[in-house]
Order: C-alpha cells, then structure tokens, then sequence
C-alpha cells in the first residue's frame, strides 16, 4: 500500500530541498508558458490533438490491425503481449534468439511499468539505459522519479558523487558540462560492445507502420544504427491514424514537456535497416481494461509529456518517488489505480483538484474530474480508512437536517470558546500543527439575518 | 432583481461577517435578496473526500430551499462550482448550473456592475482560488494560452483606493483543498506557506480571495506565526 501523505511528509522534512524540487519544476513549467505562447493557435492545437486520440480510441482495434498490416508489409515484426509479463517474455524470447548478452536501452516508460530491466538482469542479461537521466539513475541504484526528466530529483553534486564511484569521475567535480562528457564517453563504449538495441516509442502511424521516436540526446538513434536487432515496444495506445496527425502531437509534445520547439532527435522508422530486425512489441497490460471504464478511458490519451507534473504543486513539493507508481504525478494518480486501486488508493487523494493539470495537458486529458471519480470508487469500494468513513458518515447527517446542523454549529462553537487552548490544539488536531483553527463566534449568519432583516432574535 | 442568498455552511457557521457583507452589498446593488432559512451544506466536503454517496440528504436539503428561485448567490466558488456539477434539479430545464452564481460572477455578468460605491484604501494582493478560476473561468487561468482577464481582478480595479498587487505565481493553489488540508497536511501547510511568502514579497496588506475556504487554511498560517498580513473576503473589500 503506497501511502502518499507520509512520504510527502518524509520529503519535506528538508525544506530547503523542497523549495529547490519546487523551484526546478516550476521553471519547467515556465519554459512550457514561453514555448506555447508563441504558438497563437496553441488552445486549437489542444483541442484537435484531444480530438484526434479520442477518435483512435474509439476504433482502437482497427488502427492496430492496420498497423500490424503495414508494418509488417514493411519488414517489421510485430508482436502482441497482452501483459507486462507476456511482453518481457517476448523481449527475452528474440533476445536469446540472437545470443544478446547486453543491451542498450533507450528511454521507455512501458518497460519500467513492465520492470523489463530487473527481468533480463535475472535472466544473465546486462541492460544499460542510455538516456543520460536513466543512466544516471541506474547507476545509483535509484529509480525516475519523473517520466521526462528521471533523475530530477538529483543534485547536480549527487549525480557527480554517482559518477565517482561507478564511472570514474573525479571526486567532488560536479559541472554538468564535465558530468555529461564523461557520461558521454562511458555510453559511447556500451553502444560499442552491445548485442542489441530496445528502444520506446512516441507514435506509431496504422496508415504507414512506422513508428517515431523523440529524444534529446540521440541515443535511440545510437542503439537503432549500432545493433542489428531493434525491438521498439509500446502500449496499444500510442497509435495514431495518419502520418497527417504527427505534426499536431509533435508540436504540443516538446513545448509541453521542456518548452523547447521539438525535442532534438525526431526519428522516423519505417523499416529494419538491410540485415537486421527489427520488432515492434504491441502491450496492452490493463490498457483495454481501461478503455473498457466509460469515467477513465480517456487517460490513455497521454502522450507522456510530463508537463501535469511540472504542473502539479503537489508533486513539486512531494517529489516523484512519494507516489510509489512507475508513473508519478497527476497522470499516475489516475492510471495506477486501475491496475491495483487497493494498493494505489491513496493517491487521487494526493491532490487538492486545483485543475492545472488538466488546463496544461496537450491532449486534454479532464485529470482533476478522474481524481474525484477515483476517490468516488475508493470510498465505495471500502479503501478509505474507517475514522474518516465514520466522520463523512455523521457530516452527511449533519447536513441532511437543518435542525441537526444549526445544533451541532451551536455546540461546536460554543464548545471552542470556551476550552482551554491545549484541549484544543492537541495531538489529534492535525489542522492545528502549523494553522490556528477558524475564529468561533457567537453568532452564526443565519442568528444574525433572523435578528436584523427578520427582525426576530429566536 | 430577486436573488437567493446561499450560504456556505463554513461561511454560515464561522465567517458571518463575509455574509452579511455580500449581502449588503448586493442590496445596495439594487437587489431584494431572500435568505432560506433551512439550508445546510452543498455536499461538497464528503464529496471531495470520496463520499458523494452520503451527502444525497445534504443535496436534496439544497434543492428544497433554492429550487424554488432563478437567480441563487453564494461568496465561495468552490461551493458554487460543486453545486453545478454535482446537483441535478429536478427540471432538467432548468440546471442549476445556469442559476447559481458565485458572487463576483454574478456582480459581472448578470448585474453589469460598472461602478462600486465606497473605497478601499490598502495594498491588495488577489488570491484565485482554483474552483472559481479554473472551475467556473471566473478568468483565464495561467496554462491557458488566451487573452488574459480576471472577473474578481476586473472588480477589484473598479474599487477606489484598491492597489492591486502583481504576484509572481499568481494562480497557484493554496493548498487548503478540503479533507486534503488535514490528510496530506505536510504538502498543504507548505503549498499555504509558500503562496503566503508571495503576497508577502510584493508588500500586499491585506489578502483576498473569492473563497474563505483558502483564506480559512491561509490565515490559520498567518495567525500561528503572527505574519502581519491580514485577510478579508472579496466581498468585504467590495463592500468596504
Ligand atoms: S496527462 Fe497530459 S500533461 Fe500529463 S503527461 Fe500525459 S499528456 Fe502530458
């Protein structure tokens, strides 16, 4: 059971360290401002990209067979898994096929929800991610905690620190331009000597089966040229209709995620290069099953920006690890418990339902409205603690008599008036840690109107 | 005009000033404002924390008292925005959602309010609560990319004497957010300091807001570490 609240609580015990997450994201999310400013037709680009995904899902199946159809026209090997399981089963499968060893992996959110890398690593095969973020992460034995910036929650000084002991850097050296050299340096040598290439993807057209990748390093594109086996997985949902779409979703994908205008690597790939392979995994784990949920499908939208996160003054000040799922932040907090709602039920109540994440989100995706739907399904299904269920109990009564409730403010108010301040502010009164409670007065509004417009002191 | 005033139950119970200011001033707007006496509570809190299904008795409560008017008025916009979204009346012809207005929206839009009597003299710093502002679009919220405008901002300005101060994350949440202030009291309490600092950095006096639910949570800060920055409803300062 992933409880939020308390590791929110651990991650701002240091609040110097709060503010410098806080700060780092909301920059993100300013650099995003700048970006889709510049862009006057930025809120119709939303729309049709909402459009366009709400349309694929609705004839989903179609525009997966037609993609098999195509692609496979083209040389590439599909292949379906209908869970996380089957799908690094699948990856295992044509890895041994070839003899692979080692692979180099670029970054893929689906084979962190499919925990692909623990998987090989049991089975004698080496894995290492070359997205600088990722490998930075792997290396210290840590996981993202962001879906676009992994390693995010890392100080410039602790990423040198990493670097020391695992690659050699010299001890204490911290300047990201050095950092980045030697990681460069390091990486260069694993694309090298690997066996095989695995890589995510951002779209895949049905009308060319193709599929494009978007990266900012290059290193999808170091893996694809460098190994003759290229196994591209993704979830059923990154499917688009036409190669017409691309450009809606590739200008809304970089501004949102990083403000910049496109990410630096855009890599289309129709074909394997002459002798190799290449393969496209097809996942669903759980994807139709949300699909099948009328108040959820349209989460499947998400094209992975991040930028609800960036967003999201929670995750700012609660960091990515404290909501325990491979996806964090809003988006996470909408998907994870449609895999295990027990276990993930707490985090659509990590949020205060301010909306930003639904007003930043390229595709539209209504996340604050699936919140309160999922706290609905939490607190019908029985995964809300028993003293809070007993206290909504007696609310609802209270407000479902006038009578009751004028009675019960009465008391309450006069009740605090008139006890000492440490009854009051005791170990139970979570509200008055940090806040002093509400005034108490004497009067409700409603003593008031009777005395001074109905002219009746009752 | 005949309006109905709708009283959150907080605001009823522990703000009764914030009341009576609305009202007055909607009364020296020109409108004959009833109050139904038996009213409670929208719904919302329980709804918020999972429990929409024990607050059908608080909604129907709702219904019994404010079916009966066209045009109901309440000073918070979260409450309103609940109500809208939550409470179907019984005609269908007739949702609620186009007859429960938030107090500044209905000031703007169906009263054209163009000037305010009285003045205000102080150093205003506006808090956007996020159910008014990204809820009911009482303006264009910060991650949207259209032209800029804020109905209780709009207002304000028409107040003499009102200096409205700029804030740097002018539309950030608060943190308060219901159940949500007490169960994840770490994050609310930091998001509730750092929007303070902000008023604070740019001077503000005196703290507004279209909901006393956020300045409830925010004051309850200010007055634990005795920050000398006061609060007050929007409608007060209106009113003021
Ligand atoms: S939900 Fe929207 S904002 Fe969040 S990662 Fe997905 S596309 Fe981006």
């Amino acid at each position: 059971m992933v409880n939020h609240a308390k590791n929110a609580e651990a991650f701002n015990q240091d609040e110097a360290r709060t503010n410098w997450h806080d700060e780092t994201l909301w920059f993100v999310r300013e650099k995003r401002d700048k970006a889709s400013g510049q862009i006057p037709e930025w809120e119709a680009l939303r729309e049709l990209a909402s459009g366009i995904k709400d349309h694929t899902l609705s004839k989903l199946d179609v525009y997966l067979e037609e993609f098999e159809k195509k692609a496979t026209e083209n040389g590439i090997k599909v292949h379906w898994a209908v869970d996380a399981q089957a799908h690094n089963e699948k990856v295992f499968e044509i890895l041994s096929d070839h003899g692979v060893k080692r692979i180099v992996k670029s970054k893929s959110m689906l084979t962190e929800e499919c925990h692909l890398n623990p998987y090989l690593e049991e089975k004698g095969i080496e894995v290492v991610d070359t997205d600088l973020g990722e490998r930075i992460v792997q290396l210290a034995e840590d996981t993202p905690s962001h879906i676009v910036l992994p390693a995010i929650h890392l100080k410039k000084e602790e990423v040198g620190e990493v670097f020391h002991n695992r690659i050699g850097t010299d001890k204490g050296a911290s300047d990201p331009y050095y950092l980045t050299e030697a990681a460069r340096q390091h990486l260069r040598q694993q694309f090298l000597t690997a066996d095989a290439a695995i890589t995510g993807v951002n779209f895949a057209i049905a009308e060319t089966g193709g599929i494009v990748i978007c990266t900012n390093e290059g290193n999808a594109d170091m893996g694809v040229h460098t190994q003759n086996v290229h196994i591209a997985c993704m979830g059923i949902e990154k499917i688009i209709p036409r190669a017409e779409h691309l450009g809606v979703f590739l200008r809304l994908l970089a501004r949102s995620a990083t403000g910049q205008h496109l990410t630096v690597y855009t890599s289309h790939l129709h074909k394997p290069k002459e002798g190799s392979e290449l393969h496209v995994i097809l996942v669903d784990n759980g994807r139709t099953e949300q699909l099948g949920r009328p108040d959820f499908r349209n989460s499947l939208k998400c094209i992975r920006c991040g930028a609800c996160m960036n967003t999201c003054p929670i995750y700012r000040r609660s960091g990515g690890h404290s909501y325990g799922s491979t996806i964090p932040g809003p988006i996470g907090a909408i998907l994870s418990p449609g895999y295990d709602l027990e276990k993930y039920s707490s985090l659509p109540f990590a949020s205060t339902l301010c909306g930003s994440c639904s007003d930043v989100c390229p595709v539209k995706i209504d996340i604050h409205t699936q919140l309160y739907k999922w706290r609905q399904v939490a607190g019908a299904e029985g995964h809300i603690a028993g003293s809070k269920k007993r206290a909504m109990r007696f609310m609802g009564m209270v407000f479902g008599s006038p009578h009751f409730y004028r009675k019960v403010g009465r008391l309450m108010r006069r009740a605090a008036r008139f006890m000492p301040n440490k009854w009051i502010y005791n170990r139970r009164n979570v509200w008055g840690k940090s806040r002093e409670i509400p005034p108490m007065p004497k009067e409700s509004f409603r003593d008031w109107y009777m005395k001074n417009r109905l002219g009746n002191g009752k | 005009m005949r309006v109905a005033l709708f009283v959150p139950c907080y605001i009823d119970q522990l703000y009764p000033h914030v009341a009576v200011a609305t009202l007055e001033l909607l009364e020296s707007l020109g409108c004959t404002v009833a109050f139904p006496l038996d009213q409670t509570c929208c719904g919302q809190p329980m709804a918020n924390a999972g429990f929409e299904h024990v607050s059908a008795k608080a909604m129907s409560v709702f219904i019994d008292n404010f079916d009966l008017y066209d045009y109901i008025v309440a000073p918070s916009g979260s409450c309103v925005l609940h109500v809208h979204e939550h409470i179907k009346a019984p005609d269908s012809s007739r949702p609620f959602s186009d007859r429960v207005f938030e107090f500044c929206q209905f000031l703007m839009d169906v009263l054209e309010v163009k000037e305010l009597p009285g003045s205000f003299n102080q150093k205003v710093g506006l808090h956007e609560s996020c159910h008014g502002l990204r809820g009911l679009r009482l303006g264009v919220s910060s991650e949207l990319r259209k032209t800029p405008y804020s109905k209780p901002a709009h207002l304000l300005s028409m107040k003499k004497g009102v200096e409205l101060v700029p804030l740097t994350r002018w539309d950030e949440c608060c943190g308060f957010g219901g159940t949500f202030a007490v169960s994840e009291e770490a994050v609310s309490v930091k998001m509730g300091k750092d929007r303070i600092q902000d008023h604070l950095d740019h001077e503000v006096e005196v703290l507004t807001s279209t909901d006393m639910s956020c300045l409830m949570h925010l004051d309850g800060l200010i007055k634990k570490e005795r920050i000398p920055l006061k609060v007050m409803h929007i409608a007060e300062v209106l009113n003021g």
